[in-house]
């Protein structure tokens, strides 16, 4: 929103100051038009969106936009109607977590076709990707977006922590700093993915990821696991620099290159002959 | 009497004093003949000093880790000040690492100084082995330092692997774990001893006691004892030196121990320190909080074992798939009896190595002045050699962490990895030659030519001709100062036979001198500087 009323209180100013009607006057109006109604349309929609705990709540008219977004953003690997092509699965089912997941993070749409969709930067706007999470919602009953008790952050970390280490660590690493997959996949690092995002990997299961159902590990302990990656997040090592937590590699390789290295660079100064 | 007064006012305080400890003691002679040791002066020779001191700290930052840690396996709940582990439970081991951490006024500088200092301590060795390799400080008189040394690398590396398992952390309980199996797969008695060095079924609940006496009563000891002999003969040897003008076989030009080197040793102590120090303030080593309790089930990503283990941890992951089969009714695991063998085998050439060069080269001269590795293109050809083999196997031990980084498919990197296992030494081993020869023929230009001066003359015939810069006579010392080696020829033993072993090494030692230079005779160099500044250059 702040986008595209940048431009046009610039072009204001600029009417002032010149005294007539800019050119560009009708489409800064035109923008400042949309914009607003975009703003007040996400506010009054986002709530009842991410609020949604089955595709019923999603209006008529947020499924029609969705589909839209879907038809110029998916459809060319993910079918016409989320059937599914040769270039992507079907999305019939996969709910709204999985949208908002895949689509949140910037993952969907790819950029290119690979071993692995990477994250980057996010494609679609939030009125956009809560469209699309409604629309694919709708096709077939699917996990829906988390909330409230589900994603916060006042679990039991300890729990938590055991949990991951028993759950996530042997791909993710115990302090979340990724690892490697076969063929070229890997499981990313989670430092900064939000509460939200987290939950929803868990009962989606993106990528490589298996889904781990609320049988596997209950809403409860899918929040003491998020507990524990806030609380690793927040309070920084005590040792000092972690140097990205990927432990006794990152820790050699520095000892090699920056401690020894040092040492022999003031071992030559000691040695050195004084001109 | 009236001498005496006199003198004593004159050296004060400090004279009395020395004179009260000598004449009780008559330390004066050690005194004297320690102080007049003289160390010759190059960077590369304070890297046993590094190790020697990064020891000292260990033992001063283990002995203070050693008031709070309990080496015990008993269950405990941890109840402290780290949240993501309260009301876990946990072995005593790892709940007073944690305590020690997180309680204990300035324990968890003083565990990473410990962590960081064993990491400086056995890198130092490493570099400190190479530079004596790549030198040639390793022949007669000095072979058998070498091995004592080399001793001493082994000694470490088990300090550091027995005290990596001790917090009982999930990270050193896997390590426990790779070393339960590799105990598992020799074939016979692998179980057996399985069960004698865990006490029973891996994990149990014996192991973290064991180990905490290896480390802090046995382990030390040896190195103690083992650093010891290695200095003494460093004193009895004399220390080597690089050629140079007035340094000869039978002297040492340096500075004495009293006062120069005493102070910059001593000095330089606290420098090695202070870098330790600083690492360990900035930068965190072993986080065992966030690795929590040992439980055989999980196992994190990115587990992988301190720097210096890692060479055989990346042997493991070398090993091709599918090397186990049944015979009489047993499991031969050659994905671990293959890797044991060919460290093993790495490690005893290692070791021997001066013996194998002597034999093969037929040396039975004293060499105090050190090589330039260049002028022993065989040796440092070798080297290099080993170097690549050990790099391979270590980067192996990362292949996932290269692989998420640069961004390959982990199988790749295994791949590639076994492939230069292989065609990598031997890459090395012919480029090096070629390097170290070509380096020869510069070297031999210059002290022959002088350098280049990129000033063109032309003659009275009309020839033009480049003005070569020739070197000065210290310059060129250092370029002609070698010995000339000969390999060994094969020549009839005293019964007037010619055995297959004496052909074997002359053949060996024709290879190892192969493509040598012969260093530049007195007559040539003479020949050389009288053919005056106006040369062409040929």
């Amino acid at each position: 929103m702040p986008k595209l009323n940048a431009p046009s209180t610039k072009t204001a100013r600029k009417n002032r100051k010149v005294g007539r009607r800019h050119p560009l006057a009708t489409v800064a109006l035109i923008a400042i038009g949309l914009g607003l109604t975009g703003g007040v349309y996400a506010a009054v929609n986002a709530a009842p969106a991410t609020a949604s705990a089955d595709t019923t709540s999603a209006s008529q008219q947020q499924i029609t936009e969705g589909q839209k977004v879907f038809e110029a953003n998916c459809a060319s690997c993910h079918g016409l109607n989320a059937v599914g092509s040769a270039n992507g699965p079907s999305l019939i089912g996969v709910g709204a977590a999985a949208v908002d997941f895949q689509v949140g993070t910037g993952r969907m749409p790819m950029a290119a076709s690979g071993p692995q969709a990477p994250q980057k930067p996010v494609q679609l706007n939030d009125t956009q990707i809560a469209d699309l999470a409604a629309y694919v919602a709708s096709l077939a009953p699917g996990p829906a977006i988390p909330t409230g008790p589900q994603i916060s952050t006042n679990g039991d970390a300890a729990q938590g922590a055991e949990l991951f280490r028993i759950n996530c660590a042997m791909c993710h690493n115990v302090a979340g700093a990724g690892g490697a997959l076969t063929e070229g996949k890997y499981a990313p690092p989670l430092a900064g993915v939000t509460p939200t995002h987290i939950y929803e990997a868990m009962i989606t299961g993106p990528q490589n990821m298996p889904v781990f159902n609320d049988l596997n590990l209950t809403p409860a302990q899918k929040s003491d696991i998020i507990t524990y990656l806030t609380y690793i997040q927040q309070n920084p090592s005590p040792g000092g620099y972690a140097l990205e937590d990927l432990g006794p590699v990152s820790e050699g390789l520095f000892l090699w290159i920056f401690g020894l290295g040092a040492i022999v660079g003031l071992a030559v100064w000691i040695t050195a002959k004084s001109n | 009497m009236t001498t005496e007064i006199p003198r004593l006012q004159r050296t004060g305080f400090t004279g009395a004093a020395a004179n009260y400890i000598d004449e009780r003691t008559s330390i004066s002679a050690v005194v004297k003949e320690f102080g007049r040791k003289i160390f010759p002066d190059h960077w590369s020779f304070l890297l046993g000093e590094v190790a020697l001191y990064s020891f000292v700290v260990i033992l001063l930052s283990g002995t203070f880790l050693t008031f709070f840690f309990q080496a015990s396996m008993t269950d405990t709940v941890y109840n402290g000040p780290w949240v993501p582990l309260d009301g876990i439970h946990m072995s005593a081991a790892l709940n007073s690492t944690l305590q020690i951490s997180f309680e204990v006024r300035g324990g968890l500088l003083v565990r990473q100084i410990h962590h960081w200092a064993a990491l400086l301590f056995v890198a130092a060795i490493g570099l400190h082995m190479l530079r004596i390799f790549f030198t040639g400080a390793f022949r007669k008189p000095r072979e058998l330092n070498w091995v004592i040394g080399f001793t001493l690398f082994i000694l470490a590396m088990a300090e550091g692997f027995t005290g990596y398992s001790l917090p009982d952390d999930l990270l050193s309980g896997n390590g426990l774990a790779i070393i339960n199996g590799m105990i598992k797969g020799v074939p016979l008695v692998g179980t057996w001893i399985s069960y004698l060095l865990f006490g029973g079924l891996f994990p149990g609940t014996a192991i973290v006691g064991r180990l905490y006496t290896l480390h802090i009563l046995l382990l030390p000891a040896l190195v103690l004892a083992f650093i010891a002999i290695h200095l003494v003969f460093v004193v009895v040897h004399k220390h080597t030196q690089f050629a140079g003008p007035g340094r000869t076989q039978g002297n040492v030009v340096g500075y004495p121990i009293l006062p120069v080197y005493a102070a910059k040793a001593g000095g330089f102590f606290f420098i090695v320190f202070g870098v330790i120090v600083l690492l360990a303030t900035f930068f965190t080593i072993n986080p065992v909080w966030l690795y929590g309790p040992f439980d055989p089930s999980p196992i994190s990503a990115g587990t992988q074992p301190d720097w210096y283990i890692g060479f055989a941890d990346g042997m493991l992951r070398l090993i091709p798939p599918h090397w186990e089969f049944v015979w009489l009714n047993r499991t031969w695991s050659f994905n671990i009896i293959v890797p044991i063998l060919i460290l093993g085998l790495f490690i005893v050439i290692v070791m021997f190595y001066p013996l194998i060069e002597g034999w093969i080269t037929g040396d039975k001269r004293e060499h105090h002045i050190l090589d330039r590795p260049r002028n022993q293109a065989t040796r440092t050809a070798i080297g290099a050699a080993g170097v690549t083999f050990y790099a391979v196997m270590w980067a192996a031990a990362s292949g996932d962490i290269i692989a998420t980084h640069f961004k390959f498919a982990v199988e790749g990197v295994t791949h590639v990895l076994q492939i230069l296992l292989i065609l990598g030494p031997v890459i090395a081993y012919f480029l090096t030659k070629r390097i170290c020869i070509a380096l020869q023929k510069k070297d031999r230009s210059l002290a022959l030519h002088g350098y280049e001066s990129g000033r063109i003359v032309r003659l009275a015939g009309g020839e033009y001709v480049e003005v070569h810069q020739p070197l000065d006579e210290y310059e060129r010392w250092r370029l002609v100062s070698q010995e000339a080696d000969k390999p060994v020829i094969v020549r009839p033993d005293s019964r007037g036979r010619i055995t297959g072993g004496r052909r074997f090494r002359a053949s060996l030692s024709r290879w190892f001198f192969d493509d040598r230079i012969e260093p530049l005779s007195q007559a040539e160099i003479d020949a050389a500087s009288h053919h005056g500044e106006l040369e062409g250059g040929h």
